[in-house]
């Protein structure tokens, strides 16, 4: 008999029993819905060992990957630990080592972390003060030995998180990070597939770090990013970016500005625009979408009817929380 | 749609259209078809397209007589609110329209289609709250 453990407690799973009817029976609250692996309403996620692949069918490569299982369709094949995806790991602390502003409206910045964390580049953490507040931003690098994070953080009006990071956080100081989340990173395989990477403002965050682990992966495959802002302000890495294209015949890089009246020599339009017509079909591709809700969620749509597989589509859309009066 | 095996009377018809691999072929086509029809895409609007897709998976994949778990009463209760919008019998039949369709793109044979098809009609009374 297998053992499923959740939080502080530990359930036996009795033989022909799945996760979800064993959690159900000890009255733990798990969300459900067809019961036959279609839904996706009871996804969970094993914390130790890898779920059977059988438990894992229809889910996106990337959740896959992460350890993502339905409870309704699991028989365990080994004991697991469990957690529910709202359910939030260990967090850990990072200290700042670096601020700088990359445009009068965005800051980089780059903490270093002690203890062992893991993270797909791509993927958000919540940055936690002391006091608790707390917001997500996207990492902006890809893992590597020097166990730091870099993040672009928008200064948004009234922003209370991005506005203490821009006026107080300093070298030194240090906030509470958590384990990383979201599904929007690049998967090995299929390495000549072209990949399309649309982003507003700092979504360029999250595929900065997808561009550069594709890189390091060795993907063949043409890679075409479009980074939009409606001014000057929201544009950066403009020439990181360009160098990185003179390096790699294989990366295209379209900076577009879709505010008016704008002396620049940047692609005039709006970044989803441009990408979407580029191509007269996207069947085969995988998308890489973030920034702007608004712009993700169409974006997302058009992309999905313009052929792309929905299993090859990633987005973060990048919701704002507006500040408690 | 399955290669590797030739049809025979003993297949049931989820058999015999190719199983999971076949819905996983229709899925996408089909709700292309299906957001791309102004007549019906309002129904089917839904920021989370992923979580729709799965609901459209489900469908077909009932349609396609395989393994499923749905009753009529949990068939008039996902459809209530749509059915408060204003679904009716028009919109039900166009999605019929493109289940045939998206069958007929795969290459699946009249026969078979028509059998997909009286399944998926054998929910209409339940869908509409009829």
């Amino acid at each position: 008999m297998r053992s499923i453990t959740i939080g502080e407690s530990t359930f036996s799973c009795q033989p022909d029993e799945t996760v979800l009817e064993t959690l159900l029976r000890e009255n733990i609250k798990v969300p459900n819905g067809c019961r036959q692996g279609l839904c996706q309403a009871c996804q969970m996620r094993s914390l130790d060992n890898s779920p059977p692949v059988s438990a894992q069918v229809g889910l996106k490569d990337t959740l896959q990957k992460q350890n993502y299982f339905l409870a309704c369709i699991c028989h365990p094949e080994q004991d697991m630990t469990v957690a529910l995806p709202n359910q939030q790991g260990a967090s850990i602390e990072a200290g700042v080592i670096k601020k700088q502003l990359l445009t009068p409206d965005i800051v980089q910045l780059v903490l270093e972390y002690q203890s062992p964390f893991n993270f797909f580049a791509g993927q958000f953490v919540n940055l936690k003060r002391a006091d608790g507040l707390t917001r997500s931003y996207s990492i902006a690098n890809i893992p590597h030995h020097e166990n730091i994070l870099e993040f672009h953080i928008r200064r948004l009006p009234n922003g209370q998180f991005s506005s203490w990071v821009y006026d107080e956080l300093e070298p030194g100081e240090s906030v509470t990070i958590s384990e990383a989340q979201g599904s929007c990173h690049y998967l090995p395989g299929r390495a000549e597939q072209p990949l399309m990477l649309v982003g507003t403002g700092s979504g360029l965050a999250p595929l900065y770090g997808i561009i550069a682990d594709a890189l390091a992966q060795d993907h063949s495959g043409p890679i075409h990013l479009y980074h939009g802002s409606r001014d000057l302000n929201g544009l950066y890495f403009v020439d990181e970016m360009r160098e990185l294209a003179a390096e790699f015949d294989n990366f295209h890089y379209t900076p577009c500005l879709s505010g008016e009246d704008i002396e620049s020599d940047h692609v005039r339009g709006r970044a989803h625009d441009i990408a979407l017509s580029s191509t007269e079909s996207l069947s085969g591709w995988r998308v890489f979408l973030c920034g702007h809700p608004e712009m993700v969620n169409q974006t997302k749509r058009m992309a999905f009817m313009k052929g792309a597989s929905m299993g090859d589509i990633y987005a973060d859309a990048f919701h704002v929380i507006q500040a408690e009066k | 749609m399955s290669e590797s095996q030739e049809p025979t009377s003993n297949q049931t018809l989820y058999e015999k259209l190719g199983g999971e691999a076949a819905v996983n072929a229709a899925v996408d086509i089909f709700y292309r078809k299906v957001l791309a029809d102004h007549r019906i895409n309002r129904f089917f609007d839904n920021s989370d397209m992923e979580k729709q897709a799965a609901k459209q998976k489900a469908f077909l994949t009932m349609a396609f007589g395989g393994p499923n778990n749905y009753s009529g009463t949990d068939m008039r209760t996902a459809h209530a609110r749509l059915v408060k919008m204003g679904l009716n019998a028009s919109h039900f039949d166009a999605v019929m329209e493109h289940l045939g369709a998206t069958l007929t793109e795969l290459n699946v044979p009249a026969e078979l289609i028509a059998q997909a098809a009286a399944i998926a009609e054998s929910t209409r009374n339940d869908v509409l709250g009829k």
